[in-house]
């Protein structure tokens, strides 16, 4: 394949100028899942180079069945979530900054202790998580219309773009992260609905999955990382004047504006 | 009274001068004769003018077929807003549930009995004092609710390929065929708006939602049912079960089937079909 470096530099400048390209599935002969995942580590490496914003964490994709028929494959994505992506609620974000921006409302999991694969099953995954937070992601595509394969995505970090977290972690103990109740709202107006299943059928089983696959990479989850498990409704998109608001059961909510 | 009528919403009480209006009993016959020879029909509308008002009286003509009762099941139809833009309207329907209808716990649901069944995940609402007239409004419906249930909504058009208008499916009592409920529980301390449900069949994952996908909220889908009666100059009983409306998309079922409704808070129901 192409030099990693070379792709993640086209979509960092991508990035930088909010001029997209077309889809590297398209332009590079046999990029694989492996390729796809070392070019979003150089293009983690170029955005950290010289800002002190370390890894806090990580954001799943492709964790629906709609997601992942859509895209023709069976399985989910990852990228990491640096601390210069996470915003406070009601944060202000700048449309101008993106390039095609949508929303979607997850679940994020707060770990309370390591937890390294292989191996990891979805009730190990569970009992490491400690809270919960209601999370509203902001993705972006760096590939143009959004016309993406699972490599472009991989790729250009898992098509994310900033976090808006909610104030709150909550303890997690007593919750059934599947049956939990999501609401997401654009100026009041009810965009969509969904249950904590949406994610891959358990939140917790998410989890296990990063937990087993950064373990290819020879990565393990650390205590206090923060893994958004993935959209509980299909992503729409959102320009600027729009306030969403996610309110989430048991987990309260999260609002972010546009502007 | 602020609520907007089906017929309104959707200009289906515009005079069409070129079809006959057809008899009421003769139309309701055409629809309880598809049920029980399991011959689905045209819709009605092909060939005659039909207004959403007179295919409430058609309605009644089928629902008087049926054991009602004096605390009947209703059900809702078109509460959520993407259906509600698929058929061009911007109110939901209604109709009731013969109390035969009404399954068992654990009685599967006979398709060999139906033509075409489909099935929905939906909560249910108990309703512990009598609820009438224009003004009421979810807060209304929420203080006269005894408790919850988790609720399977079996459909099944007699119009064939689900192919129909408002007012077919309004004269279709609004596409009823069976009800399983759950067991129920007392509403305190729930936002049944966010309560969170996950639709399965099989073990297999079909669908999640939230109550809001309800008219925002379950409760304001009974008030809806409840201004609309009024129109009609009736009223919902104490002890009446409102299904309150799909959450999901509904899905076709066939026997062998075995579709699970976990509603968050409240609980969940199985339903088999043989």
């Amino acid at each position: 394949m192409t030099d990693a470096s070379e792709l993640a530099r086209a979509l960092f400048d991508a990035r930088r100028d909010r001029k997209p390209i077309p889809p590297l599935s398209e332009t590079v002969d046999g990029l694989t899942i492996a390729d796809a995942y070392a070019v979003q580590r150089a293009f983690v490496e170029r955005l950290r180079d010289g800002n002190d914003t370390p890894v806090v964490g990580y954001k799943l994709g492709l964790t629906s069945k709609p997601m992942q028929e859509l895209l023709g494959v069976d399985q989910p994505d990852f990228g990491p979530v640096l601390r210069s992506m996470v915003h406070d609620d009601g944060a202000a974000l700048a449309v101008d900054d993106l390039i095609q921006p949508k929303i979607e409302a997850e679940v994020g999991l707060v770990l309370d202790r390591d937890l390294r694969g292989p191996g990891v099953t979805t009730w190990q995954a569970a009992s490491a998580v400690g809270g919960a937070i209601a999370v509203l992601e902001v993705v972006d595509s760096r590939i143009e219309d959004w016309r993406i394969t699972i490599v472009d995505t991989i790729a250009d970090l898992a098509s994310s773009a900033a976090i808006v977290m909610a104030p709150r972690v909550v303890p997690v103990a007593g919750i059934d992260l599947r049956t939990i109740g999501m609401v997401i709202r654009s100026g009041g107006r009810v965009q969509a609905t969904g249950a904590g299943a949406a994610a891959m059928g358990d939140p917790a089983a998410a989890v296990a999955w990063l937990a087993n696959t950064l373990a290819t990479f020879d990565v393990a989850l650390t205590a206090g990382d923060v893994i958004m498990t993935g959209a509980l409704h299909a992503a729409f998109p959102v320009a600027a004047g729009d306030v969403i608001r996610a309110d989430i059961d048991r987990l309260g909510s999260v609002t972010a504006r546009f502007v | 009274m602020t609520d907007v009528s089906p017929a309104a919403a959707s200009g289906a009480d515009e005079p069409d001068v070129g079809r006959p209006a057809g008899d009421v009993d003769a139309l309701a016959a055409r629809l309880l004769d598809a049920a029980a020879s399991r011959t689905p029909i045209p819709p009605l509308t092909d060939d005659v003018e039909l207004t959403v008002t007179r295919a409430y009286d058609v309605q009644d003509a089928v629902v008087a077929q049926l054991d009602v009762g004096p605390a009947p099941i209703a059900k809702l139809g078109l509460t959520s807003r993407a259906k509600q833009e698929q058929m061009a309207v911007d109110a939901p329907l209604s109709g009731w549930f013969g109390h035969d209808m009404a399954l068992e716990p654990g009685e599967p649901v006979a398709t060999g009995e139906l033509i075409q069944p489909r099935v929905e995940p939906e909560i249910a609402l108990l309703t512990s004092a009598t609820l009438s007239g224009p003004g009421v409004t979810a807060a209304h419906v929420l203080a006269a609710t005894a408790a919850v249930l988790p609720a399977v909504d079996v459909l099944d058009s007699r119009f064939a390929g689900y192919r129909f208008t408002l007012p077919d499916v309004v004269a279709d009592n609004a596409s009823a065929a069976r009800c399983a409920l759950g067991d129920p529980v007392p509403v305190d301390g729930i936002d049944l708006a966010l309560a969170g449900c996950v639709f399965s069949c099989n073990g297999v994952l079909v669908a999640t939602a939230a109550g809001a996908a309800v008219l925002d909220h379950p409760a304001a889908a009974v008030a809806w049912l409840v201004r609309d009666l009024a129109r009609r100059g009736r009223e919902l009983p104490a002890g009446s079960i409102v299904l309150s409306g799909a959450l999901t998309a509904a899905i076709a079922v066939a026997a062998g089937d075995v579709v699970r409704v976990t509603i968050d808070r409240i609980g969940a129901l199985e339903l088999a079909c043989r």
